[in-house]
């Protein structure tokens, strides 16, 4: 159980997957400009990766390993991913309108997030469990979330002030994540 | 030929993926902490960029367009399969340092950005020339950054001490906020040039949804998004 804890607070503070592993960076920096579009993008990834992290740790363990074929990895778990992303998409359409209607427009920019495919690999590299996986899947995609709402919630807050001219627009988002990478290293003792 | 030429400056300057599309932001601050670590990384991606640019190409009267993104990513991620391989077998050194990312070149925005914007629409030739020009201008921007982050943070280049023995090396550089703040700096002090040179022409990077990265899936859901911005 302890360990469980451990990759949880791992995975979503000490190494916070966009601050400091730099996976899913073209999201958290081009849908972080309100913080309602951020969450909702957030959500849909926590939801993606926790699905995706155990599916690809079932197909490792059950058909990859037996048949030897680790090599075809990441073909297998992009592929895994991308139908996936599209089945949950049509599920949701089907189930609940509602969470389809605020979650819908992120789900396939997801795909090519590399959050979800860095995730099903260190799962594997590191040897997980199944049960490790999902947790880390979770607290790698509630990192992600975190992070993300942080910095749209301090660029709306930029909106208003003046900032010199060459600076407008990527650069100083750059440096305001630079400055949340410096605060996240705090964490670094907690483990 | 002077189009094909044409073709790779476009990569290399007008359109660099780095510094004016603000693509595949992933790798770019994640192995440049050293000259050599770059320099592996971009190459790599060019190889893959080059020949899925150019079996796409082939491939584009063949392929269904409904199903053409994943056709694309089983092409991208074979090629990418491959350079894995390679590497692990040749480059022992290069490919534990790069680890991970290496299988991540297949969600690179910029191999299947370029696949949707360009490969699929033009001759293989054409289409293997875009790749050349987009790799390098990948590969020259990714040895920049290395080059400023090797240099401050260790004080080397390509592992040789360039600095006076008397300089201490500001960690902070190889580690993940240096990676922010150089990629910051280089974007502004272009900037900067840009509006002394042509007026407001600024590097904006990715416009928030991923189909300006060519997940053409997307393409009318960016009318969806639009609606639904008016209202919220």
């Amino acid at each position: 159980m302890s360990e469980m804890v451990l990759v949880l607070v791992g995975a979503a503070l000490v190494n916070n997957v966009v601050l400091s592993q730099f996976y899913g960076l073209c999201p958290f920096l081009g849908v972080s400009r309100q913080v309602k579009t951020a969450a909702s993008m957030g959500v849909a990834v926590i939801f993606v990766i926790t699905i995706a992290s155990a599916v690809a740790s079932l197909i490792y363990d059950l058909v990859l390993t037996p048949l030897d074929i680790q090599f075809l990895q990441t073909i297998v778990f992009i592929l895994v991913i991308a139908g996936l992303v599209q089945f949950v998409e049509m599920f949701l359409k089907k189930s609940s309108p509602a969470l389809y209607q605020s979650l819908g427009v992120y789900l396939p920019l997801i795909t090519t997030n590399c959050a979800v495919l860095g995730v099903a690999l260190t799962n594997v590299q590191k040897e997980y469990s199944f049960a490790t996986s999902v947790v880390n899947g979770i607290g790698t995609s509630v990192g992600f979330t975190i992070a993300i709402v942080i910095l749209a919630g301090i660029r709306e807050k930029m909106e208003n002030n003046n900032i010199v001219e060459p600076l407008k627009g990527m650069p100083i988002v750059l440096f305001t994540a630079a400055l949340m990478a410096i605060a996240f290293n705090g964490f670094s003792g907690l483990i | 030929m002077n189009e094909y030429k044409e073709r790779i400056l476009n990569g290399i300057i007008k359109e660099n993926p780095t510094f004016i599309l603000v693509l595949g932001m992933c790798p770019t601050l994640a192995v440049t902490t050293s000259v050599n670590n770059a320099i592996g990384m971009g190459l790599s991606t060019t190889a893959v960029l080059i020949l899925s640019n150019l079996i796409i190409s082939c491939m584009r009267n063949v392929i269904p367009d409904k199903v053409r993104i994943p056709g694309y990513i089983v092409v991208i991620a074979s090629l990418v399969t491959v350079v894995e391989l390679v590497l692990k077998a040749y480059i022992p050194s290069l490919y534990s340092a790069l680890g991970l990312y290496i299988p991540l070149i297949v969600v690179n925005c910029i191999i299947l950005g370029r696949a949707e914007a360009y490969a699929s629409k033009a001759t293989p030739l054409f289409a293997a020339a875009d790749g050349v020009g987009m790799g390098l201008g990948f590969t020259i921007a990714l040895s920049l950054i290395g080059l400023f982050r090797e240099l401050i943070g260790a004080g080397t280049i390509m592992g040789l001490h360039v600095m006076p023995s008397g300089y201490q090396p500001i960690a902070i550089f190889v580690s993940a906020p240096g990676a922010f703040i150089v990629l910051g700096a280089l974007i502004a002090i272009l900037n900067g040039l840009n509006i002394q040179n042509n007026g407001n022409k600024k590097v904006e990077g990715c416009s928030g949804d991923c189909c300006s990265c060519g997940a053409g899936a997307c393409a009318d859901r960016k009318e969806e998004q639009k609606i639904e911005g008016q209202e919220g």
